[in-house]
């Protein structure tokens, strides 16, 4: 973390790239970035989830963004990149999902003061996932908010339910 | 001179006090639950200072004093009994059987420093 | 000196339960009118540690409690009591309350005061010998006089006139030692006399003959001074007196004269000490605090305790993985193709070795049933009492060891089964004699290994079912209609359902809100199943199965399309090749196969998974035979690969539960493979089909 002039405290934030946007997350919450490997698919799952993988042991649940933003499906390859993150669930509990995105762009220091909250309008994702925009040489970043974005509708832990 | 003592208690608890509370110090401690194993624990080895119980299951600690205080190594060793009576007869009874002195419990740690330090010297 | 009591804190705890468990197993052991000696010291003992333990940790009024306790133990102990029933329920009350004392100051909670007062009162009652209501002063410590620092400093000379008995050495005790303990209370003159020395021939060397007289300069007390002769006050003579003591004992120093002024100078480095004397008394507070504050986190680690014998098979095993490896190590440097037989070994050796290991560690999780067994001696003893019911409770197989986990799981179940048996199998003791039975009903727990799986076993002698009743049940529930014909075997079944209950109204002891429904549900939530067997007039039985463990599972593997799912191999019942002449479609919806006498539902696995490129026509693959929950299913894949013991991962860990699925493992080959749930593929087909019609029973019966 660095300070800038204004005594404003900038985390940083790993940009990657769906479609023609460039999003971004908490760089803290990333535990790796790999590349695609194959798949065990969930039976009666939204498109989205593209299945479960292992990882050193773990069953991590992948889930696509394009088709989580209702963008364009792209098949998968040699290209595909899988973000791995930690995910905070609303009754704390952690948890590590992947997510597939066209490819890792950049990692950029941004304060909090530079992220505003986001127009109505103008994005492909509803809103309630978006943290804020903000602006990089010249470029708009959408600011996602990881744990909503994951712990929304059929990703969305269900209390009791173990 | 390392002193070796063996301590005799069933409950686990008590044991660990002991334990603790013995385990900074110069002695080296044996564990035994009750009095038979405290008795062949004796038999093998050569103890200076036997700390035991009075409630037991297999052998009680007063019968322990006695069949210990036959045993050739053990007819001058002191053999204190841990007990939560204060009650004279009962007294009576361990100094009866053999035993050198009691320990009330609870004990706090200090107190049974100085109640060993008395027969160990 | 301090020591950290958190560890033994909670060791004391766990070992108080233990022994109220014991004392509740001895007192429903003991026979009314009848002196068991053992069971009776067991009891005792058991009240005696926790009030030794408690005073550790000054939990005064559990140590008050169990003080009174022990009272009437050691009275009926010393047989001033004959055991009656009402002396059995009373130290069975006194366990509840200990055991709720003791709850209550593990998770630093307030309890029922009330109720331990009125215990306390029965207690007192039928005390022979009356008990002050003051704390028993064996347990408590001592208050720390503060010295008063005045008298502290005054240096008195003492006379002390010791004169062992001959026999004092057999004791252990050994005056040089006193004299040590003397010495450090001040400045110590010893003047031996050996006048009672006899002739050398007559001389034992085992007795004392010296008398001693001492002269001791200290500021401590004359109880300071008896105390160190404490243990052998009774095997000798012994003088104390003060010189001066004409002067009264409460002299202020500035009253006294010039000789004891010198002396307190003189003894300046031993005076210095002496008002440390109480700090240490002071710091043992500190600890207890401290384990206050760390109780929390000690309460939150599950524990399990494992015997050594298990923890040194592991050590060996272990061992011997090392030595493979080192061994394989070797064969790898320098490999060349004429080592092959030799790494073929090791790697025998090594599969040999890791599947002991994995054996093994399996084990440390494994408790014996009797932990949940052992509570239903008092459950059965209280509730037939309250039923006016007489019960004789028969426990067999209590050292058949399941894993920790289900263990816990299964233990409101049980408690509901036995309950149910209680309250609704087994009859009152005039309707039993009317029916030309015993009058004390029997209540069977049974448990026992079977193949991969452990079985418990609940039976009773009592009524059985009352078929006419659940009959009616369920055609009011619309279940039935009322002139449909179904088995016994399918009535029974009913119970199982959600909302069922023939009682008319609903009793304290079964109707709490938990039917047979939930019973079902948290057994198979466990992996099992349970069933019932029950003849009008001649009993009961449930039967509950159950895996060993969670963590492993045998699985058979099968493929559909690119796709290899596990099926629990307990689940399967055969496999076979379609045969097409066998196929009938049933109200368009569902393909029934006709096995033998049975109609199967077949549920095509890619329609229910949505999988491409895969067999298609029910005559090239294969029908897996599955049942769960008492329903058959054939479940229809491209081909069965092998069996093996797969490791159960959990999706919900980082996803959530998929209906069908009960879980993942990863393969060999570093993929995941999903673990089928018989039961909710069954449910999860029903729910896919949605058929408007109602099927036949027996075909597939759905909740």
């Amino acid at each position: 973390m660095n300070s800038d002039i204004n005594g404003d405290t900038a985390n940083k934030y790993l940009t990657f790239i769906l479609a023609t946007e460039e999003y971004a997350i908490d760089i803290l919450r990333v535990q790796e970035i790999k590349g695609w490997s194959k798949v065990t698919q969930i039976p009666n799952t939204p498109s989205y989830i593209c299945g479960v993988i292992n990882l050193r042991g773990t069953i991590v649940p992948i889930v696509d963004l394009r088709l989580r933003f209702n963008l364009d499906f792209q098949t998968y390859g040699s290209m595909t990149v899988v973000v791995v993150v930690n995910v905070i669930s609303s009754n704390n509990k952690e948890r590590i999902m992947g997510v597939v995105v066209d490819g890792v762009s950049d990692v950029y220091d941004v304060t909090e003061t530079e992220i505003k909250p986001p127009p109505d309008f103008g994005s492909v994702i509803s809103t309630e996932f978006v943290k804020g925009l903000t602006t990089v040489s010249d470029k708009m970043v959408i600011v996602l908010d990881i744990d909503k974005l994951l712990n929304s509708d059929e990703l969305a832990i269900i209390d009791g339910l173990s | 001179m390392t002193h070796k003592i063996l301590i005799c208690d069933d409950s686990v608890s008590i044991r660990q006090m002991l334990v603790l509370t013995l385990s900074d110090t110069k002695y080296d401690v044996t564990e035994s639950k009750d009095g038979m194993q405290a008795l062949e624990l004796a038999k093998q080895n050569v103890f200076d200072l036997i700390i035991t119980d009075v409630n037991m299951p297999l052998l009680d600690g007063l019968s322990l004093v006695t069949k210990l205080r036959v045993l050739p190594n053990y007819r001058f060793k002191p053999i204190l009994l841990l007990t939560t009576e204060t009650d004279p007869q009962k007294k009576k009874q361990a100094k009866a059987a053999g035993a050198t002195g009691w320990i009330i419990k609870p004990f706090d740690p200090d107190k049974l420093l100085v109640a060993i330090r008395k027969v160990l010297r | 000196m301090t020591i950290d009591l958190t560890q033994v804190r909670g060791l004391f705890f766990e070992e108080s339960f233990e022994n109220l468990d014991i004392m509740e197993s001895s007192l429903l052991d003991l026979e009314i009118e009848t002196f068991d000696e053992e069971l009776i010291n067991n009891i005792f003992r058991a009240a005696h540690s926790i009030k030794g333990g408690a005073g550790i940790f000054q939990l005064d009024d559990i140590v008050t409690f169990a003080h009174n306790a022990e009272t009437l133990l050691d009275e009926i102990r010393e047989k001033k009591h004959t055991i009656s029933q009402t002396l059995i329920d009373l130290l069975l009350g006194v366990g509840d309350i200990l055991r709720m004392m003791l709850l209550a100051s593990k998770d630093e909670v307030t309890y029922d005061a009330e109720k331990v007062q009125i215990c306390q009162n029965e207690l007192q009652r039928i005390l022979a010998k009356p008990v002050s209501e003051e704390i028993p002063d064996d347990i408590v410590q001592t208050e720390i006089e503060v010295p008063d620092e005045t008298e502290k400093l005054v240096v008195k000379k003492w006379h002390i006139e010791f004169k062992p008995e001959l026999e004092i050495l057999k004791t252990g005790n050994d005056p040089i030692n006193l004299f040590g303990e003397l010495q450090e209370l001040g400045e110590l003159e010893v003047e031996v006399n050996v006048d009672e020395i006899p002739n050398f021939v007559d001389i034992d060397p085992q007795l004392c003959y010296l008398t001693w007289e001492l002269i001791l300069h200290t500021s401590a007390t004359q109880s300071d001074i008896e105390e160190i002769f404490e243990w052998v006050i009774d095997e000798c003579e012994l003088d104390i007196t003060e010189f001066n003591s004409d002067s009264s004992k409460n002299i202020k120093v500035n009253t006294e004269n010039q000789e004891r002024t010198e002396i307190v100078e003189n003894t300046t480095p031993e005076i210095e000490n002496l008002p440390d004397i109480p700090a240490p008394e002071n710091i043992t507070e500190k600890p207890i605090i401290k384990d206050v504050a760390n109780k929390h986190i000690q309460s939150n680690t599950d524990s399990i305790r494992v015997g050594i014998d298990k923890i040194d098979n592991l050590i060996n095993i272990v061992g011997e993985l090392v030595i493979t490896q080192s061994m394989l190590d070797q064969i790898g440097e320098n490999f060349n193709s004429s080592d092959i037989c030799q790494l073929q070994d090791g790697l025998a050796q090594l599969e040999r070795n890791t599947r002991e290991l994995q054996e093994n560690i399996m084990r440390i999780r494994m408790l014996p049933i009797s932990f949940s067994f052992n509570r239903f001696p008092r459950l059965v003893h209280d509730l037939s009492t309250q039923l006016g019911k007489k019960v004789e409770l028969v426990l067999s197989g209590e050292n058949t060891e399941l894993d920790k986990t289900v263990l816990e799981k299964m233990s409101d179940p049980l408690v509901h089964l036995v309950r149910n048996s209680l309250d609704h199998g087994i009859e009152l003791p005039e309707q039993r004699k009317q029916a030309s039975k015993p009058e004390v009903g029997r209540l069977h727990l049974n448990a026992f290994h079977q193949g991969g799986s452990v079985v418990i076993q609940i039976t009773d002698d009592g009524a059985g079912f009352d078929t006419e009743k659940i009959r009616n049940k369920a055609v009011q529930k619309g279940w039935i209609t009322s002139e449909e014909v179904i088995t016994e075997e399918q009535l029974h079944e009913f119970i199982f359902q959600p909302g069922f209950s023939t009682s008319e109204e609903v009793s304290d002891l079964s109707g709490r809100g938990v039917g047979m429904d939930v019973v079902r549900r948290n057994i198979r939530d466990l992996g099992g199943s349970i069933e019932v067997k029950s003849t009008v007039g001649e009993g009961s039985r449930f039967t509950i199965r159950l895996p060993l463990t969670l963590a492993i599972l045998d699985g058979q593997l099968v493929r559909v399309g690119k796709e290899i799912f596990v099926l629990p191999l307990l689940s399967i019942i055969e496999s076979l090749r379609v045969q097409n002449s066998l196929v009938n479609s049933f109200t368009g919806a569902v393909e029934i196969y006709k096995l033998r006498d049975d109609y199967i539902p077949i549920l095509r696995l890619y329609k229910i998974f949505e999988l491409e490129d895969t067999i298609t026509k029910l005559e090239q693959g294969l029908l897996v035979i599955a049942e769960g929950d008492g329903q058959k299913i054939g479940l229809f894949v491209d081909e069965l690969l092998s069996q093996q013991q797969i490791v159960i991962k959990n999706l919900e860990n980082n996803y959530k539960k998929v209906q069908g699925v009960s879980g993942a493992t990863i393969l060999g080959t570093g993929n995941v493979a999903l673990i089928l749930d018989v039961t909710g593929l069954i449910q999860l087909f029903k729910n896919k089909t949605k058929s408007p019609t109602h099927l036949p029973l027996g075909a597939i019966r759905y909740e």
